[in-house]
């Protein structure tokens, strides 16, 4: 049987403590991104990722906090991201008990970081964060949280990466993040022609319908954030849905 | 009961001793050999190279201490794939505990198979509670043949062991401890052996 086509909510962590895009009061801190996390695992969420938007060694003391408690509760893989820029940093997240680690800005700044990271720890767990943008006819990388354009062509990154080593891409359409209008399915479609490893297409979800269509235009796994913070869709509906449409799915 | 878990130069080996905890259980990680032979149960977790692995077991005679082990055993992911004979990953000779081959997924697949795979005949008290065709999670680039020893099976592009058994030794190719519920009763069978 192919592997089921995975579910993952993406928590948005800030300052290792507050969820970003959430206005739940009651889920606003590290605390309760933990309780979070383990509501989605007893959902039936088949990963979850974590991204942190925090710069200073402070507030990275906390994030590791918080992957030591997520590790300890939940039961299924998790991935974190956000500032990532060394081998050092991999060691002490895996350490703490994430499974795998994105790195984004740091591999456009330094693409042997992801065969260093990979031949370290495997590629299985050396995650390629890409933020993409359709400008001009094409589809470009974008650095820094998606502020930044860079010269570089969605497809030949993503190539060159898993030449290197990344062991899953997680590809971000910033033209469909937050429009709720669905995935950038021919985006997907493209490098999934092509790409060796899994993808997850992240970025435009809004009813279960989407979910449906980014898994028949072949990604491996979906993402999203507020669809599911905001309890606009729950999982086991959303899974229900997608093995009556025939998609494969754990139950 | 003491449960050890061989603590060797591997990723995130910190994630088996979490799941046990959330069974109400608890390990040492150890590497040394007395600690070893003396525990009542032991798990040998793994993810990362074969070849390096090895390496390390042999450096500090671990290799001796695993085929000397009668308590049960239970080998997790690269686990399971060091107790077999050779893994074609760097050309290791392996433990040789299994006599069974670890060969390279075909190239036509996504490699690492990674996610959540279905498991089927189940042949063993290992899978008491689980049924037929329950997902489990694997990350692994290479596989282990079906044989005498096979009590679990999956299917990526080639039907594989994914649970082999033989005297106290067991393994898994999935990680229990990532596997949700499923994988929670599967280690629970093991520490209830």
């Amino acid at each position: 049987m192919p592997l089921t086509k995975r579910i993952i909510p993406c928590l948005d962590v800030k300052n290792g403590r507050t969820v970003k895009g959430i206005n739940f009061e009651q889920i606003r801190d590290a605390g309760d991104a933990v309780e979070l996390a383990s509501v989605y695992a007893e959902q039936g969420a088949d990963e979850l990722v974590f991204l942190d938007i925090s710069a200073t060694d402070e507030k990275r003391k906390t994030l590791l906090q918080l992957v030591t408690k997520v590790a300890a509760v939940i039961n299924i893989p998790f991935t974190v991201g956000g500032g990532i820029s060394s081998v050092d940093d991999v060691r002490v997240l895996l350490n703490a008990g994430a499974d795998k680690i994105s790195i984004n800005t740091a591999a456009i700044k330094n693409p042997e970081l992801i065969s260093d990271i990979a031949k370290v720890f495997g590629t299985q767990c050396t995650v390629l964060a890409v933020d993409a943008k359709f400008e001009n006819d094409s589809w470009k990388v974008f650095a820094n949280g998606g502020r930044v354009a860079t010269s570089l062509d969605v497809f030949e990154w993503i190539r060159q990466a898993i030449d290197l080593g990344a062991g899953e891409i997680l590809l971000t359409s910033i033209n469909h993040d937050g429009t709720k209008s669905g995935f950038a399915n021919e985006l997907i479609q493209q490098v999934e022609s092509f790409s060796t490893v899994p993808v997850i297409a992240s970025g435009g979800a809004g009813n279960m319908q989407h979910f449906a269509d980014v898994f028949a235009a072949g990604a491996d796994a979906a993402l999203a954030a507020s669809l599911f913070h905001y309890k606009e869709i729950n999982i086991p509906d959303l899974k229900l849905f997608l093995k009556n449409q025939g998609v494969q799915v754990r139950l | 009961m003491k449960l050890a878990i061989i603590q060797y130069n591997a990723g995130n080996i910190s994630s088996v001793e979490s799941g046990l905890k959330r069974l109400g259980a608890s390990a040492i990680f150890t590497n040394d050999p007395e600690e070893i032979i003396a525990a009542d149960k032991i798990i040998f977790p793994g993810v990362g190279a074969a070849g390096v692995a090895m390496d390390y077991l042999k450096e500090r005679k671990l290799d001796e201490v695993i085929k000397q082990c009668r308590q049960p055993f239970l080998g997790i992911c690269l686990g399971m794939q060091l107790l077999c004979k050779f893994s074609s990953e760097n050309n290791t000779t392996c433990l040789g505990i299994f006599n069974e081959q670890v060969k390279k997924f075909p190239v036509n697949l996504k490699v690492p198979q990674m996610g959540w795979n279905n498991i089927y005949n189940l042949q063993h008290p290992l899978f008491k509670n689980v049924e037929e065709d329950e997902y489990v999670y694997f990350v692994h680039s290479y596989y282990v043949e079906k044989s005498l020893h096979t009590i679990a099976t999956a299917n990526y592009g080639i039907e594989y062991s994914v649970a082999l058994q033989k005297d106290n030794f067991y393994a898994v190719q999935f990680h229990p401890e990532k596997s949700g519920k499923t994988g929670e009763k599967i280690l629970k069978n093991f520490i209830e052996l």
